[in-house]
């Protein structure tokens, strides 16, 4: 292989892996709360795809417009899922809270098949997202450098949020101990709706440049993302926002390298996110930068 | 009540249960057939759950996994030379299973064994997780064994699937192996590895203090539902006789957890009872799928729309009825008849 094609392979792979630590992070923020792994991520990332998709088909708006309502409109659907679904599930035993997220999964995946019907719908790729740069040899496209680019920004900017400010502070306070971060004065509804929100802004943003990356809308596209953030997530070590970065960009480059070395296991490629979960919870059930979890009651 | 006296009525309704299946596969339509064959198989799918979930508390996704074992190698099994020599256009089916065409018994024995060895495998690894993790990795194994079918292509056919297998499951295929199911099920929750996997489910390290095996239990559990699970799969192959990797996705492992869920976990009698309803509700609600007319307004069909309805149920339950139809308590005879009791008294007072 040429050193063109490798760095051709390789910024698709870190475009594909930013993508999916966008995705990660609001998995990881959730299960560090609430110990719940949220099936509901990939439908909510399906659900701002179609948005932004009918904002620019339907209502004509302008791709910036449109996509840029998409995301609000995403941050209040993870909001209600959780006052919906989970809120009243806090004191249950935790399997019932995880039986109601693959309830709202199943739920938004029907919904979204009759609303949006079964047939696949073409994303829009707006023509500045669309051109070919030569970067010293490397042709690649502009959407690729855009993707990589806004990945760190939003990446960068959880960071902030999250390390830096007081609401990111009462974040990690929650994650730590409910019960203390409530007697210390933390409104925790309030930190756990902001969590799912932010989550879903995240996943929103994803699923945007997704569209546009594959330009093919369907009601399920969700779910194979989601599984597979999830278990970037885990690689990462589940909690931590780093190891969900790391781990989205080690699926994201692992997957586009395995294709690229070995084309006749292309069929398998969806394979390789499972075989990595199973040796990582074999071998290192924390994960790579996790902290040992004890339950919680 | 004695002992005897519930023994000899199970048997009895046994008896008459035969009697209608008899009754059913003379009688009724191919369509309402096939519908009781689904509930049957629904059942064996929900019980095979409940002895993982309900018993022993491992929260498994990976039926479907276990469902697509069982239907691939019975069809492969039973499927006819000349019929795979037909649908294997891509590449040709390789050597020893093109030429073969077994019965269906030995064909679904085989079946089942192969996925209780799978669950066996796949159990080691994914037992030793706790809850959630141990969902995911299940459901992680499930959707690799469907890649695995994608991408078989000389073995499994893969996108393209197999069709024309031999439509072999009668109501008594069925109804044996969900009662054959039930009542392994049954006696293995009533026996003393019963009591232990209900300790675990409770509390595994109180458990483990008392001398309970966690590792060993939760394996056999695993393992025999899984071999169960399979059985079940192999019957639906040849009932549904066209199958294709998809078809056994992660939204299958959803669908039994619906069951289970809708009829109490922990309980067989809510299963049986959930797949009945289950099973019947999708079919009965099929107008909802096809455009409606009241008077003069006419509102569209949308497919899909039976689903959403599901969706909703299954949340409303599990949100608000957390027991399900019938938490975790069984039928009993006794129940039964202390229920029907007074009524009898009633008559002979005034009789």
């Amino acid at each position: 292989m040429s050193l063109d094609m490798f760095l051709q392979h390789l910024a698709n792979g870190i475009s594909l892996g930013g993508l999916y630590a966008l995705i990660a992070i609001g998995y990881t923020m959730v299960y560090g709360i609430l110990r719940l792994i949220n099936f509901a991520h990939g439908d909510i990332f399906m659900m701002s795809a179609y948005m932004a998709f009918y904002g620019t088909s339907l209502f004509a708006l302008p791709w910036y417009v449109s996509f840029g309502l998409a995301i609000p409109l995403a941050a209040i659907l993870g909001m209600v899922v959780e006052r919906v679904a989970y809120r009243p599930l806090r004191d249950a035993p935790r399997i019932s809270a995880l039986i109601s997220a693959i309830g709202v999964s199943l739920l938004l995946e029907n919904v979204g098949i009759v609303a949006f019907g079964g047939r696949p719908k073409a994303f829009p790729r707006p023509s500045l997202f669309a051109q070919e740069w030569n970067l010293g040899g490397v042709r690649i496209l502009s959407l690729t450098l855009f993707i990589i680019v806004i990945s760190c920004v939003l990446l960068v900017g959880v960071f902030y949020l999250v390390y830096r400010t007081k609401t990111g502070r009462a974040m990690r306070a929650v994650a730590w101990d409910f019960e203390v971060a409530r007697l210390m004065g933390i409104n925790i509804n309030q930190v756990i709706s902001l969590t799912f929100a932010m989550g879903s802004i995240l996943a929103a943003a994803g699923s945007i440049m997704w569209g546009m990356k594959f330009p093919q809308l369907l009601p399920l596209m969700g779910v194979v993302p989601g599984l597979k953030c999830f278990i970037a997530a885990v690689v990462g070590g589940i909690g931590s926002i780093p190891g969900a970065m790391l781990g989205g960009f080690l699926l994201g480059v692992g997957e586009i390298m395995i294709v690229a070395f070995f084309p006749e296991l292309a069929g398998f490629k969806y394979a390789f996110a499972y075989l990595a979960l199973i040796l990582i919870l074999l071998l290192k059930p924390t994960g790579l930068l996790g902290r040992v979890v004890e339950e919680k009651a | 009540m004695r002992k005897e006296t519930g023994r000899v009525l199970t048997a009895i309704s046994l008896i008459v249960l035969f009697l209608l299946l008899w009754w059913a596969e003379r009688h009724l339509d191919p369509y309402l057939r096939r519908i009781l064959n689904l509930i049957a198989i629904n059942i064996i799918w929900a019980v095979t759950f409940t002895l993982i979930y309900g018993y022993t508390g491992q929260f498994s996704l990976g039926h479907a996994g276990f469902i697509a074992i069982g239907a691939y190698v019975t069809a492969l099994l039973t499927l006819a030379p000349a019929q795979k020599e037909q649908s294997f256009f891509l590449s040709p089916c390789i050597w020893p299973l093109s030429t073969i065409q077994w019965p269906f018994l030995p064909s679904l024995i085989v079946a089942a064994l192969l996925a209780g060895v799978l669950g066996l495998l796949i159990g080691i690894p994914s037992l030793q997780l706790r809850g959630d993790y141990m969902a995911l990795v299940t459901l992680g194994f499930a959707e690799v064994i469907r890649v695995i079918n994608m991408n078989l292509q000389s073995i499994t056919n893969g996108s393209l699937g197999l069709k024309g297998i031999p439509a072999y499951t009668s109501l008594f295929w069925s109804w044996g192996c969900a009662i054959f199911t039930i009542s392994i099920v049954w006696m293995l929750g009533h026996s003393s590895y019963g009591r232990a996997f209900k300790a675990i489910r409770e509390d595994e390290i109180a458990a483990e203090t008392t001398g309970v095996s966690i590792f060993y239990h939760k394996l056999m559990a695993f393992t025999i539902a899984a071999l169960l699970t399979g059985l079940g799969g192999g019957l639906f192959a040849n009932l549904i006789s066209t199958i294709d990797p998809n078809l056994f996705s992660f939204l299958l492992s959803y669908q039994v957890v619906t069951i289970v869920v809708l009829g109490g976990v922990g309980s067989i009698t809510g299963n049986v009872l959930a797949s009945i309803i289950y099973v019947s509700l999708f079919e009965l609600l099929r107008p909802i799928d096809q455009p409606m007319t009241f008077g003069s307004i006419t509102i569209p069909g949308c497919p899909g729309m039976r689903m959403v309805m599901f969706s909703i149920v299954f949340l409303l339950v599990i949100l608000f009825y957390r027991r399900g139809l019938m938490g975790s308590n069984e039928f009993s005879w006794r129940w039964l008849l202390s229920k029907l009791q007074p009524i009898f008294r009633r008559e002979r007072q005034e009789g």
